[in-house]
């Protein structure tokens, strides 16, 4: 085959040890990190984690399924709120019951939008779901008396598996932020790994025939709009999960996160790290959180960086951070067979 | 029974008639070619006999059931699949991918989530078998945006072949292929098919090709069936020289070798 480099540069880099060696290593890496940055530092990457998520449920979608959803700060919002409902309706403080109780909702809205938005693609796709998860903002926004209106909701630090860990007392926030980041870091992984095997299994070579060619994939005998409504059902959830993490970290559900400009965000993430990699969006999420952080920290114009960047992006590296390191890598590789 | 059965089967576009009462009757295992100028309706009769448009009037049978209303997978569950005139791939999966997809969705393997694909060793291997029989065993790992265009078109009949259908469309398998490579497509598919007992319709242009493969030739016209018989009855009919080659010169068809 000789040194054909455009072989390599897809979402399913194939040889399954490489990818769990690389994962093994960064995963090492994060473990010991905690121990050589500070607080500030931690709770930054813990953020960064739990938008890696939400960008990883998202590009389930964008980058597998050839759907780009305007809408996903529904699903991330909705996790958030479900959170903040439980702690202020009823009471409950605990990390697992969030989880136990908010992925079902979150699951429902994603199986009730996307049964609505599959029947279209493209741009008539994006809109609907800009339409529905604006939907969702409103509700938030308007109905103050149940939702705290712009003011939101406080969801204060619950306690972690089951009640063992409570944060209260003495240095109570030092301690949750690093019981938190190992929390978020365990929930990740597990994600990546489902995410990696559904993206790897017949139903996700499924969904990107679909991504590539519907009509050929229909008469292979696949059914479109079932498969494009189960990746929304899995992409919604996933997302969903996210804004579950998100909640308690930021201590606040506000309707910022239903708002559209939010789901620009995730598509943000995506396109940064680059949609036609597996890996693209976990970087592209952790490096969009560090940029915006910084950002505002730097300039009242963070806005305007932000958009030089997307547009830098957009016309010089359209593969994103990941695929552009992957053609680096593809290229230095030919160089090096010379 | 008859394998596939239409009845006065009608698809026009504003004034043409693109299939005009099409009254076609295939049997079990039969090498059909189908043949006729441009713009006589041949691809829209696979067109309409694969689900790939609706016909206006008029029915389809396959294996006595009706099929008429019946959606593209259904009719590929059915057992009818086709290749494309201009090579339909997954341009961004691997070759091994592409045909690898046909057999999960052949065997209703498509919607599990939770196994890696390249572990299933049955499915795998007979796609590696299958690109064997199509000499594109060394395409495997290929993206399929980068293989030749003859390539592509062998892909594509490799994937209507993987699902093992019942009937097999193939809409000018070997057009846009060099002559050289050709007469190997077509012993490739003559062979594979005749092996898997499939029955086979395939629209060709080439002459030469026709008659060396074929069990019956059916002729069209205009949306419409104007002859069909052996190769022999079609070499020797003066209309159908006519039709195909505009002249009714009596060794229009003779052997060019």
């Amino acid at each position: 085959m000789g040194a054909g480099a455009k072989t390599t540069a897809q979402p399913t880099g194939f040889q399954c040890g490489i990818p769990l060696f690389a994962g093994a290593a960064v995963l090492c890496g994060l473990i010991a990190l905690p121990g050589v940055i500070d607080l500030y530092q931690i709770q930054l990457l813990t953020y960064g984690l739990v938008f890696a998520i939400a960008a990883l449920g998202f590009n389930l979608l964008l980058g597998y399924t050839g759907l780009l959803s305007f809408g996903h700060s529904a699903f991330f919002g909705l996790g958030a709120y479900v959170v903040a409902f439980m702690v202020r309706y009823l009471g409950i403080r605990s990390m697992e019951a969030y989880l136990l109780l908010g992925l079902p909702v979150v699951m429902l809205l994603s199986a009730a939008f996307g049964y609505i938005c599959v029947r279209h693609t493209r741009i008539f796709f994006g809109i609907l779901t800009l339409a529905l998860s604006q939907v969702l903002w409103t509700l938030a926004y308007k109905f103050f008396w149940v939702t705290g209106g712009t003011d939101g909701l406080n969801v204060p630090r619950p306690s972690l598996l089951a009640g063992s860990l409570s944060f209260a007392g003495d240095a109570s926030l030092q301690r949750f932020i690093h019981a938190y980041y190992y929390y978020a870091l365990a929930v990740f992984t597990i994600v990546v790994v489902i995410m990696w095997v559904v993206t790897n299994s017949p139903f996700g070579k499924a969904l990107q025939a679909i991504r590539d060619n519907e009509t050929r994939a229909a008469f292979l005998g696949v059914r479109i709009h079932w498969f494009r409504w189960a990746a929304f059902l899995i992409s919604g959830t996933i997302t969903g999960l996210a804004g579950i993490l998100w909640v308690p970290l930021n201590g606040l559900a506000t309707p910022d996160i239903l708002y559209w400009p939010f789901s620009g965000e995730i598509v943000f993430m995506a396109v940064l790290g680059g949609f036609r990699s597996f890996t693209g969006p976990i970087i592209g999420a952790v490096v969009f959180n560090y940029l915006k952080t910084y950002a505002i920290a730097s300039t009242v114009y963070w806005q305007l960086l932000l958009g030089v960047v997307l547009v830098v992006l957009v016309l010089a590296l359209p593969a994103g951070i990941a695929g552009t390191l992957q053609r680096l890598a593809a290229l230095t590789k030919r160089e090096v067979m010379r | 029974m008859s394998l596939l059965e239409t009845i006065n089967l009608k698809k026009y576009f504003g004034d043409t008639r693109a299939v005009d009462n099409v009254n076609l009757t295939i049997e079990d295992g039969e090498f059909i070619s189908l043949v006729g100028p441009n713009g006589a309706g041949k691809t829209s009769l696979c067109h309409v006999v694969s689900a790939y448009l609706q016909p206006d009037s008029g029915q389809i049978f396959f294996r006595g059931v009706d099929v008429t209303q019946t959606p593209v997978t259904e009719r590929v569950k059915a057992g009818i699949a086709r290749s494309f005139q201009l090579a339909n791939l997954f341009d961004d999966l691997t070759a091994h991918d592409n045909v690898a997809l046909a057999i999960f969705s052949r065997d209703g393997k498509t919607r599990n989530a939770a196994t890696l694909a390249h572990r299933d060793s049955a499915v795998t291997d007979e796609a590696d078998a299958v690109l064997g029989q199509f000499g594109l065993g060394a395409k495997r790992d290929v993206l399929v945006r980068g293989i030749s265009q003859g390539e592509r078109k062998l892909l594509d009949v490799a994937l209507a072949y993987a699902l093992r259908p019942k009937l097999l469309f193939l809409d000018e398998p070997t057009s846009g292929v060099s002559t050289r490579d050709k007469g190997q497509i077509m012993d490739t598919l003559a062979s594979v098919v005749r092996g898997e007992d499939i029955t086979a319709v395939v629209v060709e242009h080439d002459m030469d090709v026709v008659f060396k493969y074929s069990d019956r030739i059916v002729v069209m016209q205009q949306g419409a069936i104007m002859a069909q018989g052996t190769p022999d009855q079609i070499r020797n009919n003066k209309e159908v020289a006519m039709v195909l080659l505009g002249t009714s010169a009596p060794n229009a068809f003779s052997r060019r070798d």
